[in-house]
């Protein structure tokens, strides 16, 4: 570090003219395309003044080792009230942060009733509708109670669950099955077809996968996240690979005995064709690396994006469990066909989890298939991750990707880096109709509303 | 008249670039007048002032692109703010849309590990957060930008001196480090003396001559100009002692600032005399010193420049003798007999300075907007006195215009101002060439002279030239186009200032 040691590589940061003499004179040198931090806010400046230091970069170099080190295993799968005890009794979790039935959106909403309807609790809509009113029906986020769901992310008591365990940390996570897409409950549908279906998995699929897990052992789930990632997936709104890796790896273990083979084939077929089967185990994992890094003192690494259709919110490591919310966005949507703007249901879904993990738009470079749903090319995706390597801390190469010279992931989004480059996290979604009732419109890109992460700054920096 | 406005939003460009396109909307055909600049309150000001602030103007912010266009007509403003935005984004041509270029410090720290040095030239409100975003990523820096508080340079440089990075600056013109320049300087041949100083231009001249003597430099360290000062204590600048007494192929240590606080001068010279290496002080205008053991003090750069070489080679230089000097004989023959002072035209701080203890040195009172004793003290813009000289590098010149060493508008105006007075025997200028500076000062400088010369005649210009045969404008040419134009040119600000003194004092020196 000595300074007169040898001729020096040069950083310009401000006059681009520096950076052109230095260039001229024939030294190493780089420059950044710099702008005043924080979009020159002098509250803003102060703040990320005092959140830089030795104890900060200590506490996020803990953050990192945590969810690097990380290595979530399926492990098994459960009812939900035997994973969850605040789930007995009359109680269903959701996607996003706290939330009360009047200000739910028209997606939420839906499900909330779906779910109702599925354990029995009311007949129809307008039943369950009175029920939640009468204040009976206890709600709480899925984030808080150790668990995940995308879109709406209702969760209830008699719903199977997959748990997800990371043992080096002792870390347990759950989170639902999947249904595929069109009319399903996470997208606020709640007919007859989608609690027949959610029957099915409860009475066929849950038991014959539950088998199949014992049966096999624990399955790792960040080689085959690892893999998909190199075949296309950015493991949010594509998970086509990893979901075929998942079941070449647990199909062989689903036993046949005693079942029709039309059975069978219907629990296998179920999985190979929804292309978002995985999403939901992408999500546990990723719950599960990032948990171990909330709580560190000092750490400015968000451990949470989530929303519920009406806000969004995030979790910051040093500010521990506590949410910091803002409205949430409506994404820029390609709509399936019959559907067009204004049927867009503002952002859903704890899935953005993948995000603050370095996947789904984080990873847009992996899934140029993706970057094409979203409405945009293929050079956009890889303008969006090198985007999101300037508000991460690492680029970690568990997960690279080929297509930046494999490049990993950029993971570790650092709060002060958002606000101080005024850059928010870019999110891929599937996007839901307003209305309750009615399902998936499409898949879009989002970006997080900055308000969170101003608020958070503010409180770190006391 | 039209005024015509244009935000674009989140389009920070910085101001140099900015001024450029200015100038450029003002050549249009139909503009009077445009103001192209970021969106800050300074600038609104600015913008207040010069009579194109409009209301449309009240919703931009720091980050948002302002351009406002006085024009004849409304069609010759739409027209012009249309070449001012396509000239924003020409900025961009040739990157690809995937191209995305690193915005922080941290990112291209990340990717490039071997960064070593931070070179911050931000406006001064961002400058400690991006130094000590530096520093806490174990690089050195060195921070051009002026205008950050004390207690915020006190606190980036204890932070830093515990973890052996070096903080040169705030407000560091000029730092060579190795053979790599940073901001303001000269390109010098490698030798054996390692300088150090608070002062940029005394930092660019000293290492000029020395190179110019045919010797060179190891490395040259910028503090800052509050270094020295108690408030800071010479953190940096013991720092640098430290280190060249620690390199091997520093031979002799030359240090050149104003002088330092009175708490902090002692503790200089001794961290300076414990590294046992030969060493030349200059501490402008402190005349307290007497040269003992290892230490030499100078009494001005170019005394120090010609003491360096001697400790450095053994050989002996001798100072320009003005007074021998015929140019100067003939200058005295051809004065009327009005003229009798001196304007000091200066981009160089530090030249400044100089001169005016050159100058007291010989018994003349000098006003100033920088000057030695506050009773001396005239505005920049004020009317000249007497004996005059201006500081233009001075923050009243620099506020949303470029340093003097880049643009020469104010000193042209100025010259052919001071052309008027009759009493004026002789206009002093300096010229910094190097890297940082003008293309052409010496072009930028003869329309002026010679205007002025229309003026009177009879009008003596003296100039210092500060560089060398490798910067980029070549001292030979610059000084060939000046002489040319009845410049008299010293390669020393020293001997222009006495040169300056000898022929307003009419021979006697």
């Amino acid at each position: 570090m000595s300074l007169l040691k040898e001729k020096p590589k040069v950083l310009n940061v401000g006059l681009e003219s520096f950076y052109n003499d230095l260039k001229a004179e024939g030294a190493d040198a780089l420059s950044i395309d710099w702008s005043p931090p924080g979009g020159g806010v002098p509250e803003l400046v102060k703040a990320l003044e005092r959140l830089e230091g030795d104890e900060y970069e200590e506490a996020n170099a803990k953050a990192i080792e945590a969810f690097t080190s990380s290595d979530p295993e399926l492990i098994s799968m459960k009812l939900a009230k035997e994973a969850v005890p605040a789930l007995n009794g009359m109680a269903l979790a959701h996607a996003g942060p706290p939330i009360e039935w009047e200000r739910m959106s028209g997606p939420l909403k839906g499900a909330v009733i779906g779910a109702i309807i599925y354990e029995g609790w009311a007949n129809n809509e307008s039943e369950a509708i009175s029920l939640v009113r009468s204040g009976k029906v206890k709600f709480m986020p899925n984030h808080d109670v150790g668990m995940v769901g995308p879109m709406a992310g209702v969760i209830s008591p008699t719903m199977p669950v997959f748990e997800v365990a990371d043992r080096v940390h002792g870390v347990e996570v759950y989170t639902n099955v999947n249904e595929g897409v069109g009319k399903v409950l996470r997208y606020g549908a709640y007919g007859s077809e989608v609690i027949h279906r959610l029957n099915w998995i409860r009475d066929s699929l849950y038991p014959a996968l539950k088998e199949a897990i014992a049966l096999h052992g624990p399955v790792k789930l960040k080689p085959i996240m690892s893999q998909a990632l190199q075949m296309g997936d950015e493991l949010h709104t594509r998970n086509n690979a990893s979901t075929l890796l998942f079941l070449g790896e647990i199909g062989p273990y689903v036993k046949i005995g005693g079942m029709p083979q039309t059975q069978y084939s219907e629990i296998i077929q179920f999985i190979a064709k929804n292309q978002l089967f995985f999403l939901n185990l992408s999500m546990a994992a990723g719950k599960a690396m990032m948990d171990p890094a909330n709580g560190i003192k000092n750490s400015t690494v968000v451990t949470t994006l989530s929303r519920n259709g009406t806000d969004f919110g995030i979790k910051v490591s040093g500010l521990g469990k506590k949410w910091f919310t803002a409205p949430a966005p409506v994404p820029k949507t390609l709509f399936f066909p019959g559907f067009k703007e204004g049927d867009a249901n503002p952002d859903i879904g704890d899935s953005a989890i993948m995000e603050t993990n370095g996947f789904g738009a984080f990873a847009s470079a992996a899934s140029p298939a993706v970057a094409q749903v979203v409405g945009s090319s293929a050079s956009e995706a890889i303008r969006i991750t090198k985007l999101m390597y300037e508000i991460t801390l690492v680029k970690d190469k568990s997960f690279p990707i080929p297509y930046v010279n494999f490049e990993g992931v950029p993971r570790g989004i650092d709060v002060r880096l958002v606000v101080s480059t005024s850059i928010a996290p870019y999110i891929n979604t599937g996007v839901a109709h307003r209305l309750p009732g009615i399902g998936t419109v499409g898949f879009g890109l989002v970006q997080a509303p900055m308000e969170c992460f101003i608020n958070a700054i503010k409180e770190l920096a006391g | 008249m039209a005024i015509k406005v244009l935000i674009l939003r989140n389009q920070y460009r910085d101001s140099v670039f900015l001024m450029r396109i200015n100038d450029e909307v003002e050549r249009q055909e139909g503009v009077n007048r445009a103001a192209v600049m970021m969106g800050t309150d300074a600038n609104k000001d600015l913008m207040k002032e010069a009579g194109l602030y409009v209301k449309e103007v009240d919703a931009a912010g720091p980050n948002d692109l302002v351009i406002v266009v006085d024009a004849e007509n409304d069609e010759l403003g739409e027209k012009a703010l249309s070449v001012a935005k396509s000239m924003v984004f020409k900025a961009g041509e040739g990157e690809k849309a995937e191209e995305v270029k690193h915005k922080s410090v941290r990112s291209a720290v990340y990717d490039s590990p071997d960064i070593a040095l931070v070179l911050i030239s931000t406006p001064g409100e961002y400058a400690y957060l991006e130094a000590k975003r530096s520093l806490v990523l174990n690089r050195h820096v060195m921070v051009f930008s002026s205008n950050v508080p004390v207690e915020k340079e006190l606190d980036l440089k204890r932070y830093a001196e515990k973890k052996g990075l070096f903080v040169m600056g705030p407000d560091a013109g000029t730092s060579i480090i190795n053979g790599v320049g940073l901001g303001f300087f000269n390109v010098v041949r490698d030798g054996p003396v390692g300088i150090t100083g608070a002062a940029g231009t005394g930092i660019q001249e000293l290492s000029s001559m020395l190179h110019n003597l045919g010797t060179g430099i190891t490395s040259a360290i910028g503090t800052g100009s509050n270094d020295p000062k108690d408030s800071i204590g010479g953190i940096t600048t013991k720092m640098a002692i430290r280190a060249f007494g620690k390199d091997e192929r520093t031979k002799v240590i030359s240090l050149v600032s104003k002088p330092p606080g009175k708490n902090t001068m002692p503790a200089i010279l001794e961290e300076l005399e414990m590294q046992g290496k030969p060493s030349v002080v200059l501490f402008l205008g402190y005349e307290g010193n007497r040269s003992s053991g290892k230490i030499e003090f100078a009494e001005d750069i170019e005394d120090e420049a010609i003491r360096a070489y001697r400790l450095a080679t053994g050989k002996h230089a001798e100072r320009y003798d003005v007074t021998k000097d015929q140019r100067l004989r003939l200058a005295i023959d051809g004065l009327s007999g009005d003229q009798q002072y001196i304007r000091g035209l200066f981009s160089g701080g530090t030249v400044c300075y100089e001169s005016q203890l050159i100058a007291k040195r010989h018994g003349r009172r000098v006003y100033s907007n920088a000057p030695l004793d506050n009773e001396l003290y005239i505005g920049g813009f004020d009317e000249s006195k007497k004996d005059t000289f201006i500081d233009m590098g001075d923050e009243e010149f620099v506020r949303g215009v470029p340093h003097p060493m880049i643009d020469f508008r104010f000193r042209r105006e100025r010259i052919i101002k001071e052309a008027k007075d009759k009493e004026v025997a002789v206009i002093l200028l300096d010229v910094v060439l190097g890297y940082g500076a003008n293309a052409d000062p010496a072009g930028e400088l003869i329309p002026a002279i010679e205007k002025a010369k229309e003026v009177n005649s009879r009008l003596v210009f003296v100039a210092s030239i500060i560089g060398t045969d490798m910067d980029p404008q070549g001292i030979a040419q610059q000084e060939g186009k000046l002489e040319s134009h009845g410049v008299i040119v010293y390669p020393s600000s020293a001997a222009a200032a006495r040169a300056a003194l000898f022929v307003a004092g009419r021979g006697s020196l």
